[in-house]
């Protein structure tokens, strides 16, 4: 500190100059999307070190990126909702749901082929996912029912009212033009789905971290008080996140149909924790109040990634299961320890900045 | 003196068979710190709630200005520049200070981009930050989350936030009740400084040496009445206890 007490704004202006850039890059580089992207490139690095010729291949790395496409999209709006406090367990059945009406109903269209009936399709799996979300967040904000039985509830009902749909029978009715440009096109060499998920996973980082819409929603997972007394209609943004989260369910509902060409009713029942590991294991806090889409896209490569090294390299490809549980409960330990740091009144953020100490003056 | 910015004539308020208030009498000038003391349950807490709009009276009359005023929800009282810090901060912890200022008031950038809910971000770091300044508040790091500060700076914030959109009048409830010798001195100083712009200060306090030290006036309740009113020059602790607990005769002076 400077000898100088009598010029405090002179070493504060300074300060406050030269802090940005410094600041930005030690939180960057404690922020745990930035540390769990480190971990993922380690697990590239040693898949490929393995096995140079299999792992480290574009085709293979396109193979990754298309296994992660649907779950990105599911994983946005699940990122919103865990950093509004709450959980949706119920995504996967909405996008099975979405995606029976919507075969349902272009099969019923004319031939069932062409891009109008595409479109139909494509709008009916929206606000049969929409209609999901309206019904969680109104049950969340209004009827107050904690959010993790409100979205079992939804898991059961939208899986059940598929079943009863279809009888149990995958439907595999989807127009040609749908499955060749969506599920199985690319543009240069880029698959659609991937394509269609980065775009979603973007406009979910600007809206989250650049959007009023955004900031309220991370507002109400750390105090959910504070924001009513500074007049956030608390309810109403609650209702939009579960919204915007089913839209987005239905979405997947479409691309899971044109990439599968069947509604795979019986293959979704996961769904939901897979998504919520690789959202906690990015970094969003289950408690609310931080998280980033950034590191749910990387939680989620990193089992993808191991699934596909495992099985590349002849390891039963169960065992990613076993490492995926392992880097889950890191994940939280972590998000513990910073929380707990965060309690002390510190500004630690990670494990790794306890080894450092520096001292710190109050007002 | 002249026209009280904020007045409440003979308050009533119950809950179920408990009357909380019974026909309470307030009033702050512009420009003075107000003390408002009172033992647990003397109806502080509530006569502060009624006066910033989270509670309707059941009886009574708030003057604002000199003019009757009806409050139904605390945003009504905001757009008046009435603002309330309530005891426990009201921040959220996991934004930063500028974040938290501008919290439910967002700047909005202009046009489609607004609309689509972008907002000015630098605009609101830079008035911000001199909001900041020009109360003295010291914020080491804007750009950190409140969470990880210490009990000082996020009062000092919450204060400051609640300073930089009053106009007229900040109700204070208990705002050093959890901090330091330091810190308080901060906020006792911040709160001059409030004073200091022309704005009633409302400070709910315990502590009747600090009461004594940063207030002009100091108002007692006693079992939901404004039992008496002393100019916090001509008292001491003994007397404003007396006041609180019934053991003297109040003067009601209003």
């Amino acid at each position: 500190m400077s000898v100088q007490t009598q010029e405090p704004t002179a070493a504060e202006v300074e300060r406050e100059a030269r802090t940005p850039v410094s600041a930005r890059v030690m939180a960057g580089l404690r922020a745990q999307a930035m540390q769990i992207v480190l971990v993922w490139l380690v697990i590239v690095i040693v898949f490929s070190a393995m096995s140079p010729d299999a792992f480290l291949d574009a085709a293979n790395f396109r193979n990754i990126a298309i296994s992660v496409s649907i779950l990105a999209v599911l994983g946005v709006g699940t990122t919103f909702i865990i950093i509004t406090g709450g959980i949706d367990l119920s995504m996967g059945s909405v996008l099975v749901f979405s995606g029976v009406v919507s075969s349902m109903v272009m099969q019923r269209l004319g031939d069932g082929q062409g891009w109008g009936v595409a479109i139909v399709g494509i709008l009916v799996a929206l606000a049969s996912g929409l209609m999901w979300g309206l019904i969680n967040g109104f049950l969340v904000a209004k009827a107050k029912v904690p959010p993790m039985i409100v979205t079992l509830g939804t898991f059961g009902a939208a899986l059940g009212l598929a079943l009863v749909l279809t009888g149990g029978i995958d439907l595999r009715a989807a127009p040609d033009v749908l499955v060749d440009s969506v599920g199985f096109g690319d543009v240069v060499g880029v698959p659609s789905l991937v394509i269609i998920a980065t775009v979603v996973v973007v406009i979910g980082i600007v809206a989250l971290h650049r959007s009023r819409f955004g900031l309220h929603t991370a507002a109400i997972g750390s105090n959910a008080e504070a924001c009513r007394r500074v007049g956030i209609n608390v309810d109403r943004q609650l209702i939009k996140v579960y919204a915007m989260a089913g839209l987005l369910a239905g979405l997947a509902g479409v691309l899971n149909l044109a990439f599968f060409r069947s509604t795979t009713i019986a293959g979704n029942s996961l769904t939901n924790l897979d998504v919520i590991a690789g959202v906690v294991i990015g970094g969003t806090s289950l408690f609310g109040g931080v998280g980033t889409v950034f590191g749910t896209v990387v939680g989620l490569l990193i089992p993808a990634t191991l699934r596909n090294g495992f099985v590349i390299l002849g390891v039963e490809p169960y065992w990613q299961q076993v490492v995926v549980g392992a880097f889950l409960i890191t994940a939280v330990y972590f998000d513990q320890v910073r929380r707990a740091a965060a309690n002390r009144g510190t500004t630690r953020r990670s494990a790794l900045s306890r080894l450092t100490h520096r001292n710190r003056k109050d007002v | 003196m002249s026209t009280p910015v904020y007045e409440a004539r003979g308050i009533v308020r119950s809950y179920g068979s408990v009357s909380a208030l019974q026909g309470a009498h307030f009033d702050v000038q512009p420009g003075e710190v107000c003390a408002l003391i009172g033992d647990n349950g003397a109806g502080k807490s509530t006569l502060v709630r009624i006066l910033s709009g989270a509670e309707q009276p059941d009886g009574g009359e708030i003057l604002f200005e000199g003019r009757p005023l009806e409050l139904s929800t605390p945003t009504d009282a905001r757009s008046r520049g009435i603002e309330t810090v309530f005891q426990d901060l009201a921040l959220a912890n996991h934004l930063d200070p500028i974040q938290n200022m501008y919290l439910g008031r967002e700047l909005m950038k202009p046009g489609v981009l607004g609309r689509l809910g972008f907002m000015e971000r630098s605009a609101m770091r830079d008035h911000g930050k001199e909001a900041f300044a020009s109360l003295g508040a010291t914020v080491r790091n804007f750009s950190g989350p409140v969470g990880g500060m210490s009990g000082g700076q996020r009062q000092a914030i919450a204060v400051a936030r609640a300073a930089a959109w009053a106009s007229k009048v900040i109700f204070l409830d208990e705002p050093t009740a959890a901090l330091g010798v330091v810190q308080t001195k901060g906020v006792l100083d911040l709160i001059r400084r409030i004073r200091d712009k022309g704005i009633a200060v409302v400070l709910i306090s315990h502590s009747m040496p600090e009461v004594l030290q940063v207030s002009d006036r100091v108002h007692v309740l006693r079992q939901g009445r404004r039992v008496a009113v002393y100019q916090a020059k001509q008292t001491n602790v003994e007397e404003l206890v007396g006041a609180m607990t019934g053991a003297l005769d109040g003067k009601e002076a209003a």
